[in-house]
């Protein structure tokens, strides 16, 4: 089985989100990237099934520029067998969908895995736009997934519960957790990852990009408006009369 | 002409939807165009009609039970099309995005989520969308004459009138079976999480599973859904689909009270698009405080109670 995982770089869940430039440029100073959360688990998952079929592969895939690259050194220490980076800003998802679903035509996947979502740009859309311009299914958020012969069987989170799918590969699939534990490299994975093949590879030309005009940050609160705890009831007085939500 | 997708769920219309179709309508009258909307699955003609309250003179109805988001698409590209749209606005939902994700590729449109205003058409046209998990927005331009929207909900208000909408009913047969939905398993009866007005969370500091009636007490009272830290749901205390955050659902309420949660980033990044926090806590120093519009420092096994008989006199 080939398994394709399509990795962010993205800033630790934890970092103060600043922007330079008179607002136009991310602020990357102090700031720790990491592999996205959810593309980890999609990883974590994927070596899990490479290591239980043989002669199973897994290539991480990443659209960025050469920043990124101790973000896939550690997808490869993770546990990766190669990885391919298209060395290009990613723009937007229909820009990242565009270079992921032209390697994915050269090389055939079985299995496409992605996070649920990025965290920097949320847009839960990369997925989606791969399996259109591949014709090919797309599930997620998934929480499960395992594979007999060619059939994947999945648990998709829905609104208010969940559903038990099960599609022919290839697919493409955005997973969140509970789908595996996240795996923490081991030297040898580490020593190793200087060794496998990565490729960086040019982008191919897209359309319909949005482009990024400028930032902001939302406006701070005002602080918080303390109730004593022997009169919690005034709680709703002010939500109703002050704040006017009830 | 702008174009407005409708959710359904239980038969009535998804809130994020209205918002949705206030937004087109409002666009479509910058933009001296017409707006329409298009509602899939299974719903009263009568209810969908009050979509015209929003602004939206007339609405396609598909009444199937279609659930898989690739047929969808091929419905709203197909009416998309024939009506030539130049923008289709979908509200966010796990449904709703695969479907947008589609519909874009279908008819070659550049496509925004997590739009949180009315597009900036003065000058071109540009939007603001929500990124790093509402942390920060940024401002886009869509060259594109063709755009897929996907609107954040609660971004818009709506002024709702009297109008009513004339449905239009709307048949073509769609069955690409490439996968298979053998099990559905969903609460049925309970507010959605993701639609509530008021959610209502409880964290570590409730110290149990068994004490989680006093956090869907003070649910009941107020008609607001239940939600929970990350912690509580690693730990079973509640189902998965209930953890919010960073990693979890994000929400976004009229009010979102956070019962014994401390206010971890990560916890902060599923709710900081809610229009008012309250946190409940013991430690006058919980995070939360820094966060919140109201607290109270309290114990929680005492303030629920009060608030639940209290919350009574206002629902
Ligand atoms: C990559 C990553 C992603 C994450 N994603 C998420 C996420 O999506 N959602 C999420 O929630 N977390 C997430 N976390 C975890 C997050 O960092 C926190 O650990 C978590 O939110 C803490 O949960 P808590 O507030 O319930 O528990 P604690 O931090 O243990 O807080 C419990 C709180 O309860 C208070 N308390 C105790 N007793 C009482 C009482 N009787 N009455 C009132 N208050 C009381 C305490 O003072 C304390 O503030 C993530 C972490 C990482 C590393
Ligand atoms: N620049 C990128 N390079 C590789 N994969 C990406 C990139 N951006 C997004 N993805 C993948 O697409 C998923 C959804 O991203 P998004 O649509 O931005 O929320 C992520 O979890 C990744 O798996």
């Amino acid at each position: 089985m080939k398994i394709l995982v399509c990795i962010t770089h993205v800033p630790d869940t934890t970092s103060k989100i600043t922007f330079t430039d008179n607002n136009t440029k991310f602020n990357t100073q102090n700031v720790q990237f990491i592999i996205g959360p959810y593309d980890e688990y999609a990883l974590a998952r994927a070596v899990e099934l490479r290591d239980a079929q043989a002669g199973s592969s897994i290539t991480v895939l990443h659209v960025g520029t050469a920043e990124s690259e101790n973000t896939i050194r550690k997808a490869l220490a993770i546990g990766a067998d190669d990885a391919i980076r298209i060395d290009a800003e990613p723009l937007d998802a229909m820009f990242v969908a565009t270079q992921i679903s032209a390697i994915a035509k050269q090389n055939k996947y079985d299995l496409i895995l992605m996070g649920r979502e990025s965290i920097d740009f949320n847009g839960n859309m990369v997925h989606g736009l791969v399996a259109e311009m591949l014709q090919i299914p797309v599930i997620s958020p998934i929480m499960k997934l395992d594979i007999t012969g060619n059939i994947a069987t999945m648990h998709k989170e829905i609104e208010g519960g969940k559903e038990v799918i099960e599609c022919q590969m290839p697919l493409v699939a955005g997973c969140q957790e509970p789908i595996a534990e996240w795996k923490i490299p081991n030297m040898r994975g580490i020593m190793s990852a200087k060794s496998k093949p990565y490729q960086v590879i040019a982008p191919v030309e897209t359309q319909n990009v949005a482009l990024t005009l400028s930032y902001d940050l939302p406006v701070a609160k005002s602080g918080c408006k303390m109730i004593d705890a022997s009169t919690p009831e005034k709680l709703f007085e002010l939500l109703k009369n002050e704040a006017k939500v009830l | 002409m702008i174009l407005s997708y409708i959710e359904i769920a239980d038969g009535d219309i998804k809130k994020t939807s209205l918002e949705v179709a206030q937004m087109a309508a409002e666009l479509a009258k910058k933009m001296g165009d017409s707006a329409l909307a298009i509602a899939i699955g299974k719903a009263d003609v009568t209810k969908l009609a009050l979509i015209g309250n929003y602004g939206i003179s007339t609405l396609i109805y598909v009444d199937t039970d279609v659930s898989i988001s690739k047929n969808i698409a091929t419905l709203v590209a197909n009416i998309a099309t024939k009506n030539n749209a130049s923008t289709v606005i979908f509200p966010k939902s796990i449904m709703a995005d695969a479907v947008a994700a589609s519909v874009a590729i279908k008819i070659d449109a550049a496509i925004v989520n997590n739009v949180v205003e009315i597009p900036d058409t003065a000058n071109g046209f540009s939007v603001k969308r929500s990124i790093y998990t509402g942390k920060a927005f940024a401002k886009v331009e869509i060259k594109q004459a063709k755009k897929v929207l996907v609107l954040r909900k609660n971004a818009i208000s709506t002024q709702p009138t009297s109008d009513i909408a004339s449905v239009e009913t709307y048949k073509e047969d769609i069955s690409t079976n490439h996968l298979k939905i053998t099990e559905t398993n969903k609460t049925k009866g309970d507010i959605l999480l993701t639609d509530a007005e008021i959610v209502v969370s409880g964290g570590r500091g409730l110290k149990g599973p068994e004490n989680w009636h006093l956090i869907e007490n003070l649910a009941k009272a107020l008609g607001a859904a239940t939600g929970c830290s990350k912690p509580v749901s690693d730990m079973d205390w509640r189902p998965h689909h209930e953890h919010v955050g960073q990693t979890g659902v994000k929400v976004a309420p009229n009010i979102y009270f956070a019962v014994g949660i401390s206010g971890a980033i990560q916890h902060l990044a599923g709710v900081n698009s809610s229009k008012i926090l309250v946190a409940i806590n013991t430690d006058p120093e919980a995070p939360f405080f820094k966060a919140a519009d109201y607290g109270i420092v309290g114990d929680a096994f005492d303030i629920l109670p009060k608030l639940t008989l209290a919350a009574k006199n206002y629902r």
